[in-house]
This record gives C-alpha cells, sequence and structure tokens, in this order.
C-alpha cells in the first residue's frame, strides 16, 4: 500500500541491460520534504534507478507511484509533467547555446517565435527565488562547471519540479561549493521540494541526507536508514559487502633525482582560452606527485602538454633534463612517459579494434611486436593474453572488440597497456574514475608499486581521498595555477579546498 | 564586352537551383544528419517535374511531384541513417545511385519530348525599374527565384528566432540534452531530412522547368547537387551566406557561357572563341572554383573554432552504457 | 513479473521481439550479411524489373548465362572486372582510414592519361621495346593517379577540407582535362579519340598467344587482371600484417587515439590517399592499354563508382574485393543487354543499401523472447 506522505514510491523494480542485470527487485521510497540519499559504489545501479524514474528508461518490471498515483512514463517528458526533474552527472547542456534557451528547451511555449529579452527576465526571476546566480545571457561553454550545474538545477524548477534527482552533483565542485550546494538544497526542501541524493561519497551522505538507501549489485542492502542513526564503517560494509580499510599502507619515499619538469608553462583550452599561466613543477623518481583541483581548471591541458598532445605557447617540458616542449607525442612515448587518459573511449582506446590491437597501441612499431615493416601476430596475442590474466581484465578472448568491454575492464587494459611497458613517467589522469572498490583497490596498488620501482607518477584526480591517501606531495591546481604545495599528512580538507577555490597557500595556511 | 548585367541576372537565375538544394541541405545537417544524396535527389525531382509537364501539361504539379518524389527517396536516406544508425556517408551515396538510376530508368526517351508549359516568369513592376539592381532581381525571373527570395530570410528566422528553430539546433549539437527534455530527436531529424529532400527537388524541378528546360539524363544537373555540399561549409551553415554563394556560382555558369561566344576581351580576340578546346579548361571552372570555396570555409571554420553542428555525421542512440 | 495493479488486461501475444546489441562476433557474421544483402537486393531489383514489364526470372538467368556462361563470357567478366578490382581496391584502402575517396573516376581518367602520355606525347618512343614500354605506361599511370589523390588529400590534412566534395570536384576537372587531350592536341583526324596505340604498348593479352595455345583463342583476357591481383595481394598485406596497416586502421576506428599513440595522422593521409589514387590509375592505365588500346572519352562506365560498392560489399577485405568485382564485372557486363539503361546504376544502388542495412545485423541481435522474462 503505497504511503500518502511520500512523494515518489517504487517497487520491485527490474531492469536489464545486454550482460548484465543492473536493477534487481529495487525498492525505494522518497517521502516529501527529505533529503533521501542513495549511496552505492560504481556500478551498483543507482544511476539506472534513478533514470528510470526520470524516463530515460523504462523498467522491466515493477511500478512507480507519485504522490500516491500509479504512473508508467514512456519519456522523460512524461516524468517532468509529474514533476520529476533530474540533474544529470554529465550536464546535458547545449554549450553553443545561451543559459536561458536551454532552459526553455523542451517546453511547449513560447508556441512559436522566441522573444528572448522577455525569457532572460523570467529566468533572472527565478534565480533570484532560489538564489542561484547565473547570467541568463551568457553562452554555457563561457560558464565555469559550478555555474552550469546551476543552470541545470534552474532548467528543471523552471519546469515546476517538485522533486529534484541529483546524479553526483559534488564530483565537479569544491569543497565550498559543495556547502554552498547543501545550502541551497537544504532552503529547496525548506519550501517543500523533495530531493534523491546519488553519490559515492559517504561523508557527503551523511552530512545532507535525511534518510539513506543503499544499493550493492544491483540490489538493496538497506533502505530508508535515518542518517543520523548509522555511522560510516557500516555504511561503508552495506555499500561494498566487506570490511573497508579506509587508509592504504604506504611505505615511505625512496627518492630519486627530477625526472619530470615543467617550467613555466603557458598554453591554451580547446576554446582559446588561456588554460595553463606559467605553471611549474617537479616530479622525482620514486615519488608520486598527486595534482588536487576541481574539474575544468586546466588539468587536461596539463596532462595534454607533457604527452605531447596539446601546444605550449612558451615553458619548458623537461625529460631527465631534456626539454621536448611542443614536440609530437612520440616523443612522449619514446622516453617511456605512459599515459593513462582521462578520456577512455575517445582518447585511450579504439572500441572496433580488437583488445590485443588495443594493448600493442604504443608498442608497434618496435620488436618483439614488429620485425621490419611486419607485425608478429604470435606475439601480438601471447603479450595480450598475458596482459589479459596479469591485470584480470574480463574478456571472453583478446580478440573481441573493446568497446564490448565494461568501463572497468576498459581501464584496467589501458593500464596494463601503460604500465607494462616499464615506464619511467607516468602521467595518471583519473585512473579510477568509474571502477568498482575492488578494481580501484588494484589500481592504487600497482601505482603503488611502480612508486616502488622508481617510477615519476603524476596522478591528476578529482577524488581528494585518492590524492591525499597515495600522494607523497600534494599541488592544487587552480584556473591553470599552482596555489601551492602541501603534504598530505600536513594538510586539512579545509586548506585543501580553500587552495582549489583559488586562495594562494600561505593564505589558506592551517589556523 | 561582357554585359555584367545580364551575367549577374542570369546568375540569380541559376544560382536559384543551388540555393534550394544548399538552403535544404542546411536544415538537415543542422539536425546532425549529412545527405549526401542530394545530386540523385535534385535529379529525380527534375525528371519527375518534366515528365508531369510533359505527360500532363501541369507545370505546378509538376513542381509538386518533383518535390514529393525526391521527398521520399531522403525518406531513404533517413531510415537507413536514423533508424539502423549506418554510417551516413555511406547511405547518403547509396542514396545517390538510386536516386540517378531511378531517374534515368523512368526518363527514358523524354528528352525527345516536344514543346511543354513551363513555369510562368515575371517582372516586378516598379522595382524593377531600379537602376542596376531592378535588371538583375526584379526583370523577367521565373517565379521560382522570387521564392527563393522569400525563402531565403524565412529560414533563417525560423532557425534562429522560434522555438522550433532552437529545437533543431539543439538536436544537431548535443541530441542527448534535446533527448532529455522531451524532445523527439528520431522524429525531428527524420522531419529536416524530409525537408531537405523536398527542398533538393524543388531545386531540380526548377532546372527542369525553369531554368535549363528539358531532360538531358545525367547532364540535367551536371553535379550541382555536390557543389551545393560545398556551398554549404562555405556558407557556415548560415541561409543568407549561401544565397550569396549559391549566385555567385550561378553568374559563373553564365560567364562561362559568355565567355566562349565571340567577344572583345579587354581589347584582345577572345581567345576562348577562336580555339574551343580551352572551352573545357572553362568547364573546369566551377568544380574547382567549388574546391577553393571549401577550402576558405574550412580555414574559416578552424581559426573562428566555428564549424558543423556539433552532432553532425553522428547517429544518435539513447542510453549507451558503460563508461 | 508484472504487478497486477487490478486492472484485466485482455489476451496477448505472449513473445515479444527484443533488439540489443550484440556482444559477440562471428568470422562469417560480416560475409554471410553481405551475402543476404546481395539475395534481398538482387529480390527488389526483380520486383523493380516486374513493375517495369520484364521478367524477373528470365532476366536473372539472362544475366548468369551472359556473364559465367561460358569460357568467352567468362572471359569477358573476367575483362570488366580487372579495372573494378583495382578500383575497389583504391576505395577499399582508403575507406579503411575513413577516408571517402569518391574520386577514383577522376584518379582513373588521370591514370589514363598519364599512360596515354608516355605514348603519344610521346614520352617514350615508338622502338622501345614492350616491357620497357609498359613498365613507363604503368608507372606513369600510378603516378597521376597517386598525385590526383594527393591533392584532395593535402587539403584534407592540412585544413581539414572535406575530401568528399574534394574528390568529386577533381573528377569532373580530370574529365574535361582528358577532354581537352582527346579533342584536341592527341585527337586522331578531328575525331573525339586519339590514335591507336602501338603494339608495344599493349598489355599482353591471352589471345597473343593463341598459336601455342589454341584454347587462348579469342580470349582478351590482358596483363590488367595480374597486375589487379598481385595488388590485392599487397593491399591485404599491408592492412592487416604490416605496421603501416595498423596505424591506418587505428586511425580509421579513432583518429584521437591514433594521435595519442604517436602517430603521424598528416602524413598517413597522405600517404593513403596516393596510394588509393595511385591503385585507381592503374585501373585507368589497364583499361587503355588492356582493352581499349586508345585514349578516348568514353572509357569508363562509371567504374569509379561501381569501385565504392565493390568496396562496401567485399567489407574492405582486399581478397573479398576480388570476388566481389568479378561478380560486378558480370553484372556490367551482361547489363549492357539490359533495358532501359539506368537499371544497372539503381541496382547497385539497391545492393548498397540493402549492404548497408545487413550491417546493422552486425551491432545488432533480434531476439525473440517471452514476455515478462
Amino acid at each position: 500500500m503505497p504511503e500518502t506522505s511520500s512523494a515518489v514510491s517504487m517497487h520491485g523494480i527490474v531492469k536489464r541491460f545486454p550482460g548484465v542485470l543492473a536493477n534487481d527487485h529495487v525498492d525505494f521510497d522518497l517521502r516529501r520534504g527529505e533529503v533521501h540519499a542513495l549511496l552505492g559504489e560504481n556500478g551498483a545501479g543507482k544511476s539506472t534507478l534513478m533514470n528510470i524514474l526520470a524516463g530515460l528508461y523504462k523498467p522491466d518490471a515493477g511500478t512507480i507511484h507519485v504522490e500516491g498515483r500509479r504512473v508508467s512514463f514512456n519519456s522523460p517528458r512524461d516524468a517532468i509533467a509529474a514533476g520529476l526533474g533530474m540533474v544529470h552527472q554529465h550536464f546535458m547542456l547545449v554549450p553553443s547555446q545561451t543559459v536561458t534557451e536551454n532552459i526553455i528547451l523542451g517546453l511547449e511555449e513560447p508556441r512559436f517565435f522566441l522573444n528572448l529579452t522577455q525569457l532572460d527576465r523570467r529566468v533572472q526571476a527565478l534565480q533570484e527565488q532560489y538564489g542561484l546566480r547565473v547570467d541568463p545571457t551568457a553562452k554555457i561553454w563561457q560558464l565555469s562547471v559550478g555555474e552550469q550545474q546551476r543552470v541545470e538545477i534552474l532548467k528543471m524548477l523552471y519546469r515546476g519540479a517538485c522533486v529534484l534527482i541529483m546524479d553526483e552533483p559534488t564530483a565537479v565542485l569544491t569543497p565550498q561549493e559543495v556547502d554552498e550546494l547543501f545550502v541551497t538544497l537544504r532552503g529547496m526542501v525548506a519550501s517543500g521540494h523533495s530531493i534523491v541524493f546519488i553519490s559515492h561519497k559517504l561523508d557527503e551522505v551523511l552530512a545532507i541526507a535525511n534518510r539513506i538507501t543503499v544499493l550493492r549489485g544491483g540490489r538493496v542492502t538497506a533502505a530508508g536508514l535515518e542518517a543520523a542513526a548509522v555511522g560510516k564503517p557500516a555504511l561503508a560494509q552495506l555499500m561494498v559487502g566487506r570490511e573497508v580499510v579506509f587508509t592504504l599502507q604506504k611505505p615511505a619515499a625512496q627518492l630519486g633525482p627530477v625526472v619530470l619538469e615543467l617550467q613555466d608553462i603557458c598554453a591554451g583550452s580547446d576554446r582559446g582560452l588561456p588554460a595553463l599561466k606559467g605553471l611549474s613543477l617537479q616530479v622525482h623518481a620514486g615519488e608520486i606527485v598527486g595534482v588536487a583541483g576541481v574539474a575544468g581548471n586546466g588539468q587536461s591541458e596539463l596532462a595534454q602538454v607533457i604527452t605531447g598532445l596539446r601546444k605550449c605557447t612558451c615553458g619548458r617540458v623537461l625529460i631527465h633534463g631534456e626539454d621536448i616542449v611542443n614536440q609530437p607525442p612520440r616523443a612522449a612515448i619514446a622516453r617511456q612517459v605512459a599515459h593513462v587518459p582521462e578520456d577512455r573511449t575517445g582518447v585511450g582506446s579504439a572500441p572496433g579494434l580488437s583488445v590485443a590491437d588495443n594493448l600493442i597501441m604504443k608498442k608497434y612499431r618496435n620488436a618483439p611486436v614488429a620485425t621490419g615493416w611486419v607485425l608478429n601476430q604470435p606475439v601480438i596475442r601471447q603479450q595480450a593474453q598475458q596482459l589479459r590474466e596479469e591485470y584480470d581484465i574480463a574478456a571472453p578472448s583478446v580478440e573481441v572488440q573493446a568497446r564490448l568491454l565494461s568501463g572497468g575492464n576498459l581501464q584496467k587494459a589501458i593500464l596494463a597497456r601503460e604500465m607494462s611497458a616499464q615506464p619511467k613517467i607516468i602521467v595518471a589522469m583519473q585512473p579510477t574514475r568509474g571502477l568498482d572498490v575492488g578494481a580501484i583497490e588494484a589500481v592504487q596498488r600497482m601505482l603503488l608499486q611502480e612508486r616502488s620501482h622508481g617510477t615519476a607518477i603524476l596522478l591528476i584526480s578529482e577524488e581528494l581521498e585518492e590524492v591525499l591517501s597515495l600522494s607523497d606531495r600534494i599541488v592544487v591546481i587552480y584556473e591553470g595555477e599552482i596555489m601551492g604545495e602541501v603534504r598530505p599528512e600536513e594538510t586539512t580538507l579545509e586548506q585543501l579546498g580553500l587552495m582549489m577555490a583559488g586562495t594562494k597557500r600561505d593564505a589558506a595556511a592551517i589556523g | 564586352m561582357i554585359d555584367w548585367i545580364v551575367i549577374l541576372q542570369a546568375g540569380v537565375a541559376t544560382g536559384t537551383v543551388l540555393l534550394f538544394a544548399t538552403i535544404g541541405e542546411i536544415l538537415a545537417e543542422r539536425s546532425g544528419v549529412l545527405n549526401l544524396g542530394i545530386e540523385g535527389m535534385m535529379l529525380i525531382g527534375a525528371m519527375t517535374a518534366y515528365k508531369t509537364a510533359v505527360l500532363l501539361g501541369q507545370p505546378w504539379l509538376g513542381v509538386a511531384l518533383g518535390m514529393s518524389a525526391a521527398g521520399a527517396l531522403s525518406l531513404l536516406h533517413a531510415l537507413v541513417a536514423i533508424n539502423l544508425q549506418a554510417d551516413q556517408v555511406v547511405s547518403g551515396l547509396a542514396t545517390n545511385f538510386v536516386g540517378i538510376g531511378l531517374s534515368l530508368v523512368l526518363g527514358e526517351g523524354l528528352s525527345k519530348a516536344g514543346a511543354i508549359s513551363l513555369l510562368p516568369s515575371w517582372t516586378v513592376p516598379g522595382l524593377s525599374a531600379i537602376p542596376i539592381l531592378g535588371p538583375i532581381l526584379f526583370t523577367n525571373h521565373n517565379v521560382l527565384v522570387y521564392v527563393g527570395y522569400a525563402l531565403t530570410p524565412a529560414v533563417w528566422f525560423y532557425i534562429n528566432r522560434t522555438r522550433p528553430g532552437l529545437h533543431l539546433r539543439a538536436v544537431g549539437e548535443y541530441p542527448a540534452a534535446a533527448d532529455a527534455l522531451g524532445i523527439n530527436v528520431y522524429r525531428l531529424r527524420y522531419a529536416y531530412v524530409f525537408a531537405g529532400g523536398t527542398l533538393a527537388g524543388l531545386a531540380g524541378a526548377t532546372i527542369s522547368l525553369a531554368v535549363a528546360p528539358g531532360w538531358f539524363s545525367e547532364l540535367t544537373t551536371a553535379g550541382q547537387g555536390w557543389i551545393a555540399i560545398g556551398l554549404v561549409i562555405f556558407a557556415q551553415w548560415d541561409p543568407w551566406r549561401a544565397m550569396a554563394g549559391s549566385y555567385m556560382f550561378g553568374a559563373l555558369r553564365r560567364l562561362i557561357l559568355d565567355l566562349q561566344g565571340p567577344q572583345i576581351l579587354l581589347g584582345l580576340s577572345n581567345p576562348f572563341y577562336f580555339m574551343p578546346k580551352l572551352g573545357f579548361f572553362l568547364q573546369m571552372l566551377p568544380y574547382a572554383l567549388t574546391i577553393v570555396i571549401l577550402v576558405i570555409g574550412s580555414r574559416e571554420a578552424l581559426k573562428k573554432r566555428l564549424g558543423a553542428p556539433a552532432a553532425l555525421g553522428t547517429p544518435y542512440v539513447r542510453g549507451e552504457r558503460g563508461k | 513479473m508484472a504487478v497486477s495493479d487490478g486492472v484485466a488486461k485482455g489476451p496477448h501475444f505472449p513473445y515479444t521481439v527484443r533488439v540489443e546489441p550484440r556482444l559477440e562476433t562471428s568470422r562469417w557474421l560480416a560475409p554471410l550479411t553481405s551475402v543476404g544483402a546481395l539475395i534481398v537486393a538482387l529480390f527488389i531489383g526483380g520486383i523493380v524489373i516486374q513493375l517495369g514489364g520484364g521478367h524477373p526470372l528470365k532476366s536473372y538467368q539472362h544475366i548468369l548465362k551472359a556473364a559465367f556462361g561460358s569460357v568467352g563470357v567468362f572471359n569477358d567478366t573476367l575483362v570488366k572486372a580487372t579495372p573494378l578490382l583495382l578500383v575497389g581496391l583504391a576505395c577499399a584502402l582508403a575507406f579503411r582510414m575513413r577516408l571517402w575517396n569518391i574520386g577514383a573516376e577522376g584518379q582513373f581518367f588521370m591514370g589514363a592519361w598519364g599512360a596515354s602520355a608516355v605514348v603519344l606525347m610521346p614520352l617514350l618512343s615508338k622502338e622501345t621495346p614492350q616491357p620497357i614500354m609498359l613498365a613507363g605506361m604503368l608507372l606513369a599511370g600510378f603516378a597521376c593517379g597517386a598525385l590526383w589523390g594527393l591533392a584532395p588529400g593535402y587539403l584534407k590534412a592540412r585544413f581539414n577540407v572535406n575530401e568528399i566534395v574534394t574528390t568529386l570536384m577533381m573528377n569532373y576537372i580530370a574529365t574535361s582535362w582528358t577532354l581537352y587531350w582527346v579533342f584536341g592536341a592527341w585527337s586522331e583526324g578531328g575525331f573525339q579519340m586519339s590514335r591507336m596505340f602501338p603494339k608495344n604498348a599493349w598489355l599482353p593479352r591471352l589471345l597473343d598467344y593463341a598459336r601455342d595455345v589454341p584454347a587462348f583463342r579469342g580470349l582478351t583476357l590482358h596483363l590488367g587482371i595480374l597486375i589487379g591481383l598481385l595488388a590485392a595481394l599487397a593491399v591485404w598485406f599491408i592492412v592487416y600484417r604490416s605496421k603501416w596497416g595498423y596505424e591506418i586502421r587505428l586511425i580509421g576506428d579513432n583518429p584521437r587515439a591514433a594521435n595519442y599513440a604517436g602517430i603521424n595522422i598528416v602524413r598517413n593521409t597522405m600517404l593513403v590517399m596516393m596510394l588509393s589514387g595511385g591503385l585507381a590509375g592503374l585501373a585507368g592505365m589497364s583499361e587503355i592499354s588492356g582493352v581499349v588500346h586508345r585514349l578516348q572519352g568514353a572509357i569508363s562506365p562509371g567504374y569509379g563508382f561501381s569501385g565504392i560498392i565493390v568496396a562496401w560489399l567485399a567489407k574492405l577485405n582486399p581478397l573479398a574485393v576480388i570476388l566481389v568485382s568479378i561478380l560486378f564485372g558480370g553484372l556490367i557486363l551482361a547489363g549492357r543487354e539490359i533495358q532501359p539503361s539506368g537499371v544497372p546504376r539503381m541496382l547497385q544502388g539497391i545492393i548498397l543499401f540493402c549492404v548497408i542495412a545487413s550491417d546493422v545485423l552486425l551491432r545488432y541481435r533480434v531476439r525473440v523472447v517471452r514476455r515478462g522474462e
């Protein structure tokens, strides 16, 4: 019997995709006026469940009730009409259009003619009501990530959404921006909205949620727990199913000479705006330098500049003292610089080629994979199979196309490829994104192992916890500059957060 | 001497063909679908329109049927490219072959047809008296030319200042966003591919019933469908630039013809008249010029970071799993 | 299980059809879909023939006989297949890198022109021994075709100019260029063709050896077929077994990944377009020197475009191109007698459509499942 104080109620939801059961008879209940967190690690089925609620997928079985009424959504439009609005993890905003155009996109009115000035004013009024400031006439590509998120929220509010589903909203925010978001969310709840907060971050969930539901492997392991009554270790266990160790055992660093050095690097972004402004840093052999920062502050460009994928307007990139700035990618590859790119499918792999072909991407020029002009097929196959076993890549064979691998396995393949080449330097960008906890631990162990072999590692990651636990030194990047360098054992989240938001280190000193 | 007024006037007339085809392709490409079958669609439009005029004596009906035939052909490309998510380049080429083949098959024996009724020509009273612009734009032009004048600003306004135009742009730039907001990406793409097809058919009808009446098998269109595709890039997907480019090409065609007649060029006897074989080089001009404008358009796109609608040529698949 | 909400549902068909992404592909699926597509296309073509007042079954029987019915006819089929083979290879190679070379027709013409130039300018004297003359013509044919492919290739590599339109425009330019020479400097007595080539510029044909091997009498199959077969083997080896082929395949699949892997895309674009153009140029040379023995305006019934379809039907596999080109050679040969003249072109378009449509089956699986499962 559906409860009448519930805003949304889902019963027995089943959703299958080829090869995987994403939701296995899941129940979920959202009360009016609460923040209900949906917790689970990557791949647990949280996004799938909410995509069903938002009308993007149809469940294979199960029912959904909104305000006590049974509903069935055929498209996102139906869900929005029922008052459910989803703010996606990866924003669904058209970059070349303005804020207002994005907000009114898909609506029935205005009927035909666009009177943009009038609409801009309406959007402005809505902003003031909820305290979400952003310029209605700005084009999306000109906005910061935090501002874009506000546009997404406004989009849903403009459509009269009573229930907001937020999918991993804090992934792109600084700790301060997260606090601001939480204030906004609490304000919305006070004015009658209900919120579903999808996350895999325990601390945030405990901070913002009234109740928590935990998903693991497509099933509910705990439903509607009162947040105040449950502790972090218990939640972690519900999430993962076993004791989770929160800190990694890391042996002391054995530092060698500086192998990677950047001096005063300036580079532009794809949009032509400056992305790196006089950035300098050094990495020694045998150490992990973590680059912390909110996405979009120059991390991508940093990785690309080192690996030759982007041109610099000034500065030097020194590998073992040799300047390779602005040379093509071959220069870095030839000097055994491994690159784990942030875009697995767009840059790091060739989806239509076989797994084996993907694994030789950096090695195909030399023996034993190739002799002279010819590729040595048996060697390729054998090496690929070896890597498959060693790195535990789940694939029916090494001849299948790479696009059939799951995200986690594709990442393992990429890591296998990069690390097996005995690199001297590793540039790893978001190496554990989208992986389940087991894979994350494996990857982190691999990085630590490389570190103990004397490899210099530059770890660029948006996961502060990961940066804190793996790095020997942390630098914080903000708007293309290094705000400061700290040691993980000597810093606090607050100091890091301040640096990530633009305060230089000394001003952000612990005090 | 070369009469520039006549050349520009003829340019507007001939250019109208390219104008229709280019604007049609702009609509399709703005929605994200590359349609390379324009040449075949134009041909089938031309053939159908001409055949209707010959058999039934109804040129306007011919225009309508020509547009419908081309539109129907475009639906074939739409089905394969949108629903089956096939490679849009190859699908467009296939549409081309089918269109050309069908036109040749159904147009057998047409060229021997006798005099037929064409679409009327019209001179705008008053406007045609304006010096220079009057004779070029408003004198003795086929009705379809005036349709072209109205179509260009209308399409521009539609794309940039209306709600459906906003949806069109969104579907071509970021279909996932449009889809998440309830816009039916597939339906819109079908609609705009169809629109592009019918306009290509109109372009064909313009050739066979207005500008160069007759049916000359493949020579009827002589590659203008492909020039239109190049023009879309040059126009940076904007109807006004498409208009400018189309008329320019039209003028070039007329210029090439004139250059082969007995003229005095710059005080010298016309070399092209006395050595007619050189005429082959003149014939190369429109195609060479297309390459030139393509290079210009591409460099402009690179420099200004403009360019095609972001989702052009990529089939839209909803809800791809895994990352 | 579907949860009942108390509203009675009428009886419904217990099965439903589901389309889902295919996880594994067997090696035979690709050729199977091509063959299936071909059969469907012939079926559709049959319907069209029927609608046009013909007899589909008789027409197809006629085609089979006219193309493969006897040694003589098969010989003619192979002669027609030779240029298709080379052009098909040209397209297959370029398409592997997602370089849409629609200009094979123009590269064909330029290859023919280049080979003719060796004979007609002349670049080699009339007394040159046949092997050297032919080698010169081969070289010239390849070089002219390669240059014709390089130009759009360069524009694409440097300025990202759409190669579909540029290669196509080069087609028209190539035809005009050839016509200029055919009507002008090389014209034979004012007619629209050059003079006949001297015998040392003819590719050797089977019937040249009829005195020693009587079975070869009347067989016009020429050395071009051997060139084509060798080219097919070479292209196969390059694409599947060489480092360069790996780079080509990687660029074709994901240019950004190729860049990340350190591959020079600009250089490869130009090289592949050169090789592709060169192969098409060889086709032109082979046709001029092996069949027509002179340069004239009509040397290609659209080989350049048929080559695209051959390549696609062969799923870009050079060895399959051999088979498909023989098939299409037969179609073109037999199709000459089919009225009206647009039918072969239309049929090619239908075949291409069916092949593209069948490609879906490679990516998706259609399953019939029990409802509620």
